[in-house]
């Protein structure tokens, strides 16, 4: 997921960007206010911690679906591991099915809807207030998250509707209402009622405003500070000649340029680790240290904890239910094969790209360490302090340009596409669960999607608090609904599993190459 | 079994003169023809979501046209030939799905034409009919 992240711990590290007037003007300061009004209530639900301590509640929702799916597939993240990648080389692709979507494809299409801006800047959060051990917690949660995607885009696919124009429309509201009514459960089509509703909320949050509002932010970096509806207006025209307009050729070069950023990215990174090569056991020392005594952040080892499963669920969507909205697209005639390819994306995302950033972020020092006791310093706002003083992105942009100062340039450029790319996904799977709610027409395809257009100017304009709290929020009510429907849908998943695995192995599931 | 030559069509009017001739070939020989149009597709390009759940109508679309536009006026051109023509439509890189059609039918000769549709990408990264002169495991004729 891109994007950056708050909870009550977190003001402090937010406030940078608050700091920044980027609402000078009184159109954004009355969208600003409005909206903190409106939405309010359903963020702090969303956002309770359990009852005496700082933990929400919606973490370990989220963490203990993951365990449990790893469990019940008797950890399908590392038996399917090999599986995986052959499925994704094309090995057990039929080639008379060619000029298909191949699983490549699939993956590919699904990683840009969530590898970008919650890799650069939410990890920089993360590390800046749990510290190095916030990183172990992460990859964990990321290993366990592949389970819970392994389920649902399984799912996604099984269940989805097929029109006979040949295109699909798939995800949680249709596995949820029609494996219900398989399995004899009643209650299906409210709860997939209420996952489209959220997920309507979470395209228009997280996977909009949330995005114009950073690619606002990045933008008054780089020209100086400017009212926040130009820039929402000139994102929306953009989007609406995109999405309204069928310009599909802007969504193209999008989709050819992030998957290159992503690389550039995980690149440069690697270089600098490697010309740190020899901080790199300290690194380790320090992310393992952190991770079982905190090294003196704040909240110690539950400081870290929060911080790497929170960074670590909302990088990579695991259980949300938007992944099975992409993946069910996809032609197969079996629908665990999208399950296997689906489990590589927390582990690109959270296990591989995030690391990445931790790793620079730690290895070019930019956490200030106590000399005297070897642990971290923490400000007064409850964050460590940073040498160059930075939080969130611009913490990451500083990292690696101590290693090249040019590179804040590309990452300057990566923010902005990866902002636009999340939005083109994003109305993707907005638009999927507002034509289950109101029928697949024109009328309500077009009305969607003027309405996305407008909450981009909204998000712009609107400061970033106010902005991230709904979007989280938003998102992570998707979750809630889709693990429910995830728990009662698991044995069907469970049946596939064991079927595909006996044909794989007695051969009737041939091998191509 | 009788002999098979394989033979590219793209519908350009090199890839004409290459039938032309292979179907004399075919004639002098009692051979069968056999007919491959190439879709270029890779299954490495990137997709956006809607192209993605398009694909598949798209795909449909795609071989009908082609059968439409390109084999079946072909098809019609040369039947009072008296050859017994096979056609394939096929999806993929272009010279590998050649190479692969001359494998799975054991044809003796492949058949093309010179430039088909060039581009300046042919320029750079090298044209379908060199490749094929390079790589094929049986006698190419290259008609320009």
């Amino acid at each position: 997921m891109n994007k950056y992240f708050k909870a009550p711990l977190m003001g402090a590290a937010a406030a940078p960007f608050q700091a920044a007037p980027a609402y000078a003007s009184t159109i954004d300061e009355t969208v600003n206010a409005a909206f903190a009004n409106a939405t309010g209530w359903f963020v702090s639900f969303i956002f309770s911690p359990f009852p005496g301590t700082n933990f929400p509640w919606i973490v370990a929702w989220l963490v203990i679906a993951a365990t449990i799916f790893t469990v019940y597939f008797a950890g399908i993240q590392l038996r399917g591991f090999a599986h995986a990648i052959a499925l994704v080389k094309g090995d057990y692709s039929d080639p008379d099915d060619a000029g298909e979507v191949s699983h490549f494809q699939a993956l590919a299409t699904a990683l840009s809807g969530t590898v970008g801006l919650g890799n650069i800047a939410g990890v920089a959060v993360a590390v800046g207030i749990g510290g190095p051990g916030a990183t172990f917690w992460m990859i964990l949660a990321g290993l366990m998250g592949m389970a819970s995607k392994f389920t649902e885009c399984t799912l996604g696919v099984k269940y989805r509707n097929e029109y006979p124009d040949g295109t699909v429309s798939g995800g949680p509201m249709y596995y949820i209402t029609k494996g219900f009514q398989e399995r004899g459960i009643k209650g299906g089509k409210p709860l997939a009622i209420l996952f489209a509703i959220f997920c309507i909320f979470g395209a228009f949050g997280g996977g909009n405003m949330f995005q114009s509002n950073q690619a606002h932010a990045q933008l008054t970096n780089v020209f100086g500070d400017f009212p926040g509806w130009i820039t929402g207006i000139i994102f929306a025209a953009i989007v609406f000649v995109t999405i309204v307009g069928g310009l599909q050729s802007i969504a193209k070069v999008t989709e050819k340029v992030v998957p290159f950023m992503g690389v550039i990215y995980v690149a440069t990174a690697l270089v600098i680790i490697l010309m740190n090569a020899d901080q790199i056991g300290w690194a380790f020392g320090q992310i393992i240290d952190g991770a079982f005594t905190g090294l003196g952040v704040a909240g110690g080892l539950a400081g870290a904890l929060i911080q790497g499963f929170k960074r670590a669920a909302f990088s990579n969507e695991a259980g949300v239910g938007s992944a099975a909205i992409a993946h069910s697209a996809v032609r197969t005639k079996e629908p665990v094969t999208e399950g296997y390819v689906s489990l590589l994306e927390p582990f690109i995302d959270t296990v591989v790209i995030c690391t990445m950033t931790a790793l620079v972020i730690i290895i070019t020092g930019q956490l200030v360490i106590d000399p005297a006791t070897g642990l971290y310093v923490v400000g007064e706002s409850g964050a460590i302090e940073t040498v160059s003083g930075n939080t969130g992105v611009a913490l990451t942009s500083a990292a690696f340009a101590s290693s090249f100062g040019w590179f804040r340039y590309i990452l300057a450029i990566a923010v902005i596409l990866f902002a636009f790319s999340t939005m083109i996904s994003w109305s993707y799977y907005g638009l999927k669960a507002w034509t289950f709610l109101f029928g697949e027409s024109k009328v309500a395809d077009l009305s969607f999607k003027v309405i996305f257009c407008i909450f981009v100017v909204i998000g712009a304009a609107a400061s970033l608090g106010p902005v991230i709290d709904f979007s989280d929020a938003s998102i992570f009510a998707m979750a809630v609904v889709n693990i429910i429907g995830l728990y009662f849908l698991m044995p069907i998943v469970k049946t596939e599993l064991d079927s595909y695995i006996r044909r794989l192995k007695s051969g009737e599931i041939k091998k191509f190459k | 079994m009788t002999e098979k030559i394989v033979v590219a069509y793209d519908g350009s009017e090199n890839a004409h003169n290459a039938v032309n001739f292979a179907l004399d070939v075919a004639k002098a020989k009692g051979a069968t023809l056999v007919v491959v149009h190439v879709l270029e597709w890779s299954p490495y390009s990137f997709l956006t979501k809607t192209e993605i759940e398009e694909r598949h109508m798209r795909r449909k679309e795609e071989l009908d046209r082609a059968d439409k536009a390109i084999v079946s006026p072909l098809l019609q051109e040369i039947q009072s030939s008296g050859v017994t023509v096979e056609v394939m439509v096929k999806y993929g890189h272009i010279s590998e799905t050649l190479l692969k059609v001359v494998a799975d039918t054991g044809a003796t000769q492949l058949v093309i034409g010179r430039t088909g549709q060039s581009s300046i990408s042919t320029r750079l990264f090298g044209s379908v009919a060199g490749t094929l002169a390079q790589a094929a495991p049986v006698a190419v004729t290259i008609v320009p």
